[in-house]
């Protein structure tokens, strides 16, 4: 149908994007693996060598690393865990009938359009701050010991924080999923006297798969790179406590001015976001055959 | 009899729901009702819910002390920019991908999803050395062109899936007509593109609104949008709860707003289409 005309119509019409997102992926990333082979640092100029592996060498063995993967892989399960699980509870709950259902959607979803450095800031000062934060006066109103929890538990609050943003965009995504289950098969098996709990589990659950599948994929392509709440809230200490790879190749690099030692953690951290890139590209990749 | 009992169970699970949904909500809530308060009202014990003297006065402040206004003014420059910037590439691609598909269509989206993959801190130390050397470094055009850049796969997409819907019929029903390719477009196609070119925007705006990382990197001073303004606020001045929270509520308010108003959008952006 198409004319050989509008094919190249076409072409033209696609080369931009194109050569944009091409010179995107190729021009920096080529830089950094470059920058990973080189003794590089901004505040020794002139003394720049090729190096090998000796930035990786010295990143996969510092004990920070090992912290800081440990830190990303508790950020990202914690919040998975919360959301997904909490996500599903909402989405079951927001799914029945009740009065002013609109607006409790509205009151749940409106976390996720708030910019991470605010509701960072609005927990750490007004609810975690253990002289004047609401949840101090919580624990004296009960009689007990206000908790420093940004400075005995920073990565548990750090995930709560998160988790708080990112619970409503499950909610949706599984709400959205949850409202095109079939309700005459659920009432088919009501009236074949299937229980709540097992419609639930040979219903609801597997009609949801892929909508949890979709969860979990998009909201770990984004967990991996949680970086402005841990700036504002513990500057990933006490120690490396709260640090995770993103953060420690920013304060790698633009705090220590390491650029080859930054780049080699970039470039891990890269390995390390394709392996979860790999499994998206394969579910979203099947939705497009349909 | 089934009506009486769902009456009650409506009526449980509506408060269940309400109790929930205000728990969530609650942090923000409360962000503004601190945000009328005095500074010493704001740290009060027991905290006063409703019954405190409101007042305006953290809001003339922040406005005065802080020049808000320029990080207002670089916030919407930059969601704004990036947005109609990133449209300027996309709608043709997506266009051109919707209505002549070829062999390689498939791959090619797929590819363009795989940059989204890309984590930002591999290709931080480039775009920073990149800008510093061409004097871009804490400039407004250096974050239009990467936001754009890092929303453009979210873009395509999601003009995909609506341009995707639009059916090819029409088109050749305007051509037996003897419609012009111009006017093709501008009749026939246009008219069913608006609603989903506006909501691509809509969503593009909201995420570069709330961008933290490379707006936190790439700027110190001139160019600082609200996400830099109110990270600002993390040093000692943070403990003025009101002031804060004064800053705060302006910085979301025009956001969370324009997100109520496209949740739909939203299941279809971020998903890929995935979920719709």
């Amino acid at each position: 149908m198409a004319t050989a005309h509008s094919r190249t119509a076409a072409r033209f019409m696609l080369s931009p994007a194109v050569i944009l997102l091409l010179g995107w992926m190729i021009v920096p990333l080529s830089m950094t693996l470059y920058f990973s082979f080189q003794r590089y640092n901004l505040l020794m100029p002139g003394q720049e060598a090729w190096v090998g592996f000796l930035n990786y060498k010295y990143f996969l063995t510092d004990p920070a690393f090992f912290a800081a993967l440990w830190n990303t892989l508790m950020l990202v399960g914690g919040v998975l865990l919360i959301t997904v699980v909490g996500g599903i509870a909402l989405a079951v709950l927001l799914d029945q009938p009740m009065w002013g259902q609109g607006i409790v959607r509205i009151l749940v979803i409106a976390p996720f359009f708030v910019m991470p450095t605010v509701s960072a800031l609005v927990w750490k000062n007004m609810f975690m701050n253990p002289v004047n934060g609401l949840f101090a006066y919580i624990a004296k109103f009960l009689g007990m010991q206000p908790f420093d929890f940004l400075a005995h538990a920073p990565l548990m609050s750090i995930i709560l924080i998160v988790a708080w943003q990112w619970l409503p965009f499950a909610t949706l995504i599984l709400l959205t999923a949850m409202q095109s289950l079939d309700s005459e098969q659920q009432e088919a098996a009501e009236m074949d006297g299937a229980s709540v709990v097992s419609r639930f589990i040979y219903l609801t659950l597997p009609h949801l798969g892929r909508a949890i599948t979709v969860v979990v994929l998009i909201q770990t392509i984004f967990l991996l790179s949680i970086f402005a709440e841990i700036l504002v809230t513990t500057n990933g200490g006490p120690g490396y406590a709260s640090t995770n790879i993103t953060y420690l190749v920013y304060a790698q690099s633009l705090l220590q001015f390491d650029v080859g030692g930054g780049s080699a953690g970039g470039i891990i951290a890269v390995i390390l976001a394709n392996i979860v890139a790999i499994f998206l590209m394969r579910m979203v990749g099947k939705n497009l055959e349909t | 009899m089934a009506r009486a009992v769902s009456t009650k169970r409506k009526l449980w699970f509506t408060g269940l729901a309400w109790l929930i949904g205000l728990v969530i909500f609650f942090p923000i809530l409360w962000t503004v009702l601190t945000s009328f308060k005095t500074e010493a009202e704001a740290i009060a014990s027991p905290p006063s819910f409703l019954g405190f003297e409101w007042t305006l006065e953290n809001y003339a402040t922040v406005m005065e002390r802080s020049n808000y206004f320029r990080f207002f003014m670089n916030s919407v420059i930059i969601a704004v920019g990036s947005t109609a910037l990133g449209l300027l590439v996309a709608v043709p691609a997506a266009w051109s991908m919707a209505f002549v598909p070829g062999k390689r269509t498939k791959d090619l989206l797929m590819w363009m999803l795989s940059t989204k993959m890309l984590p930002p801190v591999g290709v931080l130390i480039p775009i920073y050395l990149i800008s510093r050397n061409f004097g871009l470094l804490d400039s407004r055009a250096a974050l239009v062109v990467v936001l754009m850049l890092i929303n453009l796969p979210i873009i395509i997409w999601m003009l995909y899936t609506y341009f995707k819907e639009i059916p090819g019929e029409i088109l050749e029903a305007a051509r037996m007509d003897g419609a012009s390719l111009r006017s093709e477009i501008i009749y026939v196609l246009t008219p069913m593109a608006v609603p989903g070119i506006a909501s691509t925007m809509l969503l593009n705006i909201i995420l570069a609104w709330n961008e933290a990382f490379w707006t936190l990197n790439l700027t110190t001073v001139n160019a600082a949008p609200l996400t830099a303004f109110i990270a600002s606020y993390s040093s000692p001045e943070g403990l003025f709860y009101a002031k804060l929270s004064a800053a705060s509520t302006m910085a979301i308010a025009p956001i969370l707003i324009m997100g109520w108003f496209s949740q739909k959008q939203l299941v279809r952006g971020l998903t890929f289409g995935a979920v719709k």
